[in-house]
């Protein structure tokens, strides 16, 4: 007997301040006007989409003491955004990046518990961190964290945010208008949470909202960073890998889950991905490339290169060679409030393989960017395409996408169109929404509400006793 | 002209079922939808049917409570809201015209994630965003950050000169904080994004700028991560019972809430604000200043206070408000608002005693009542909330910086 297929979730990344998008094609539309968000939300609802998700920024990006200005710049607020989206949709997933550092847990949980109720159900959070000085700058706390601290505070954080999230149990509002009896009980919301990074008692002024707690999301895939979204998240958000390192990261993560009690669908594993389609694999490689062209500009190549050299290299020719200097080690001083800089730990051993890469294909330095910058993660036609998402789901390399198109707001219409009803032909996705939240569509439970457990449990065992 | 200059603006506070504390056990009343998006859309809607400027959303990070600072473990009352900036969020995209003022406490929040919120909602209001900051000191409040203490006072404490020095603290915090939303408003020129093709370069950055705010309370770099919002600067409202908030609306804000209790008392206030104004240097700029009003109304004012004496019963006690209780037809309360806005007060901020019968009687039959005495406007004249209070989009103040030196260099 054959395995029955697996469902594939997918989702619509809002495009955002990247050089994925392509701002300089006639078709981009604008990244700030609701209308924009409105086009994606409807299209992705439209098409069954899972959820939509959006990014956060918190500080605008800066190279060599400048702000960078060659990429798409300017964003909406997260929570604000999503709210408004609620008012335009009716099932969609609503999921949104909030940074657990330059937050506070109460007003966050508020904000989510808020998010869920205005959209009966749809919120979704990806806790996120940071640590750096440079972002710090722009918020009361004025501080940042030692990078050592950064997933205790996201820790303590989430925990902080559940405590509250469960701190209504869903029965205390009564209500009873004969009785004059608003609540059942003058202590709802009532939680005191004492650890390193919080010291904070009171009330919580929301209801238990209709999911309990949104779904959580968590983003990145350092070794803590894995075991954070074993124990914590109901989603990681990955980033794409081939066939082979998607199935070793998934087996990793899943593996995971066992130690804190977990079973392995209760935590879904959504890459990033991007794609092209065309009407034959040839025109699609073709429209892959042109936009890799519009991606990576003669200036944007520069300033990629700037960032790993850690140099100012304005005077180099992009259409040249590889600069023959090696890059500068220690602090990088030329780039701020980039992944990438992070990312490239070793700086001269990363310049050392761009140079081979060079030497073997003959390329200059735009061509070297354009390669190493990443690619398209599935090209051809809507079958073929259709087909390669499918694989890396039911080879268990992923369960779903979530997918940035590389043009605002109209860059998922054509998938919309062309491959999800492949997909829906096959029996691997949804033709109609089943439940109405965001965990219904993830086939996630309702979350145990953990603070009445415990008391539960304390009862029985004082009723024991 | 469908509004004329002498014409008063009116606006409705939004909370709970009401503003009497036992609104919620009417038949009328849906305490069960306040956690919903339809009952605060069916509301606004109904606002909008009235062609109110805008609507407040009230907000408090604790739990409500009918003591001044402190919980009160009551059971007998509405509990519970919902993020007002996010309630406001929710309802933009379903309303056209009118006004959209949520609350935002400033005293434990942080003023970038507060600037691009309400930037984001003149955004999706196409630009309707305002906000009302609150000040909060509330010890209860502060331990649900955990960041700061603040001393337990009483009413009755408020004169005693530490007890001020603490208000003046937080209220001076406060200035600041609305002094950062302004600056990151005006942190992107309008025209900042250029998609320049043959340059490559989305943004000119010689029109985004730091900021650079260093205050007391805290320090914040710049510039916004959200472009310049439709309205320039999103309108900046306060509620003040006294001295040093009626500093804050003065120096800070673009329209103040008041709560005078008869003409003269109003007439009093403004004297008081506008002089603030002066000594600000603001005397060139409009500063609107509502009276705030708590109103049953009915079809004769036996009908109105009799509905007030019922819902004082149900509650066990004598509505008590910062604000003067009315009770009368919306004729009465015509003649009032027409008397006091002699006294100087240019609009109202109404709160309805209950919902949605209050709000009805105000966009029913207050707003005819004024229209047939010219008083109020018979249509929309303005897409934006900075329009229909007729305040000019504002420039932004590192653009006019920019082009006065750019003409001080040309003149030499």
């Amino acid at each position: 007997m054959s395995k029955p297929l697996k469902q594939i979730h997918l989702a619509a990344h809002f495009p955002g301040v990247n050089n994925t998008t392509v701002w300089s094609d006639p078709a981009a539309g604008s990244q700030i006007d609701f209308s924009s968000f409105v086009h994606l939300a409807r299209t992705a609802e439209r098409a069954k989409f899972d959820f939509l998700f959006l990014a956060e920024g918190l500080r605008l990006r800066e190279q060599g003491s400048q702000i960078y200005d060659l990429d798409v710049v300017g964003r909406p607020d997260t929570f604000t955004i999503l709210a408004a989206l609620a008012a335009v949709t009716d099932r969609l997933g609503l999921a949104g990046t909030i940074n657990s550092t330059f937050n506070e847990p109460y007003e966050v949980a508020r904000q989510f518990a808020s998010l869920d109720h205005l959209s009966a159900g749809r919120a979704a959070w990806n806790v996120v961190t940071s640590w750096d000085e440079f972002t710090g700058q722009n918020f009361r706390r004025g501080g940042f964290l030692a990078e050592e601290d950064r997933y205790e505070r996201a820790k303590q954080f989430l925990t902080a945010a559940q405590v509250l999230f469960d701190s209504w149990r869903g029965d205390e509002i009564v209500a009873d208008k004969e009785s004059g009896a608003f609540l059942a009980d003058p202590d709802v919301g009532r939680f005191q949470h004492r650890v390193s990074q919080f010291d904070i008692a009171g009330q919580f002024n929301v209801p238990r909202s209709p999911q309990g707690r949104p779904v959580i999301f968590q983003a990145g895939d350092s070794e803590e960073g894995r075991e954070f979204a074993a124990s914590s998240a109901d989603a990681i958000f990955s980033r794409y890998g081939t066939l082979e390192a998607g199935r070793a990261f998934y087996t990793d993560v899943k593996d995971r889950l066992a130690r804190y009690g977990r079973s392995r669908d209760e935590l879904l594993i959504l890459p990033a991905a991007t794609f092209v389609l065309g009407d034959t694999d040839a025109d699609a490689q073709e429209k892959a490339a042109l936009i890799r062209r519009q991606q990576v500009s003669g200036q944007t190549a520069i300033k990629f290169l700037e960032q790993l050299w850690n140099r100012d290299l304005s005077d180099h020719d992009p259409d040249g060679p590889l600069p023959e200097i090696d890059p500068l080690v220690g602090e990088n001083t030329i780039a701020k409030g980039r992944a990438s800089v992070r990312m490239n730990r070793d700086p001269l051993e990363v310049a050392r393989q761009w140079r081979e890469l060079a030497a073997a294909k003959n390329l200059s330095t735009r061509e070297v960017i354009i390669e190493v910058t990443g690619r398209q993660s599935f090209i051809g036609t809507p079958a073929k395409v259709a087909e390669a998402l499918n694989e890396f789901v039911q080879t268990d390399a992923s369960d779903g996408f979530i997918l940035a198109p590389h043009l605002t707001p109209g860059g998922i219409d054509e998938f919309a169109d062309t491959v999800v009803p492949l997909l829906q032909e096959r029996g691997v996705f949804r033709t109609e929404y089943v439940g109405t939240t965001l965990r219904d569509h993830l086939g996630l439970a309702a979350p145990r509400n953990r603070t009445r457990d415990e008391n539960e449990n304390r009862a029985e065992e004082r009723a024991a006793s | 002209m469908s509004h004329p200059e002498s014409a008063l603006h009116l606006a409705v506070a939004l909370d709970g079922t009401g503003w009497h504390p036992a609104a919620w056990r009417l038949p009328d009343a849906r305490p069960e939808g306040l956690f919903t998006a339809a009952y605060w859309a069916d509301l606004v809607a109904e606002a909008e049917r009235g062609l109110l400027d805008f609507v407040t959303i009230e907000d408090s990070l604790g739990l409500q409570s009918s003591a001044a600072f402190e919980p009160d473990r009551r059971t007998d009352q509405v509990r519970g809201r919902l993020d007002a900036v996010l309630t406001a969020a929710r309802i933009a995209p379903l309303s056209r015209h009118i006004g959209l003022v949520p609350t935002a406490t400033v005293t434990h929040t942080e003023p970038f994630h507060i600037s691009k919120a309400i930037a984001t909602l003149d955004f999706v209001s196409s630009g309707r965003g305002g906000v009302r900051v609150q000040v909060s000191g509330r010890p209860h409040e502060a331990e649900l950050f955990g960041r700061r203490t603040l001393p337990r006072f009483t009413l009755a404490d408020l004169q005693r000169p530490e007890v001020q020095t603490q208000v003046a603290e937080l209220f001076d915090e406060a200035a600041e904080y609305v002094e950062v939303l302004r600056r990151l408003w005006d942190s992107w020129e309008d025209d900042a994004e250029i998609r320049d093709v043959a340059t490559g370069r989305f943004v000119d950055r010689e029109k985004l700028h730091y900021i650079d705010f260093e205050g007391t309370a805290f320090s914040v770099k710049g510039p916004s991560i959200t472009p310049r919002p439709p309205q320039g600067q999103p309108l900046v409202t306060a509620l003040a019972h006294q001295s040093i908030p009626y500093r804050l609306v003065a120096r800070s804000t673009d329209l103040g809430f008041i709560t005078p209790h008869d003409a003269d008392d109003a007439r009093a206030i403004v004297g008081e604000i506008r002089a603030e104004q002066s000594a600000a240097g603001r005397s060139d700029q409009t500063v609107h200043i509502f009276g705030d009003l708590l109103v049953f109304l009915d079809d004769t004012p036996g009908a109105a206070a009799a509905r007030r004496d019922r819902l004082d019963e149900l509650a066990g006690t004598a509505l008590s408000s910062d604000a003067e209780v009315f009770t009368g037809t919306a004729a009465d309360l015509a003649d009032l608002l027409l008397e006091w806005q002699r006294a100087g007060l240019t609009g109202f901020r109404l709160r309805p005693a209950t919902l949605p019968y209050d709000l009805e009687q105000i966009t029913r039959r207050l707003v005819p009542e004024l229209q047939r005495r010219g008083a109020f406007r018979t249509g929309y004249e303005a897409d934006t909330l900075r329009g229909l209070l007729g305040l000019p989009r504002p420039e932004s103040r590192y653009a006019a910086a920019a082009s006065n030196s750019a003409s001080a260099a040309a003149s030499v």
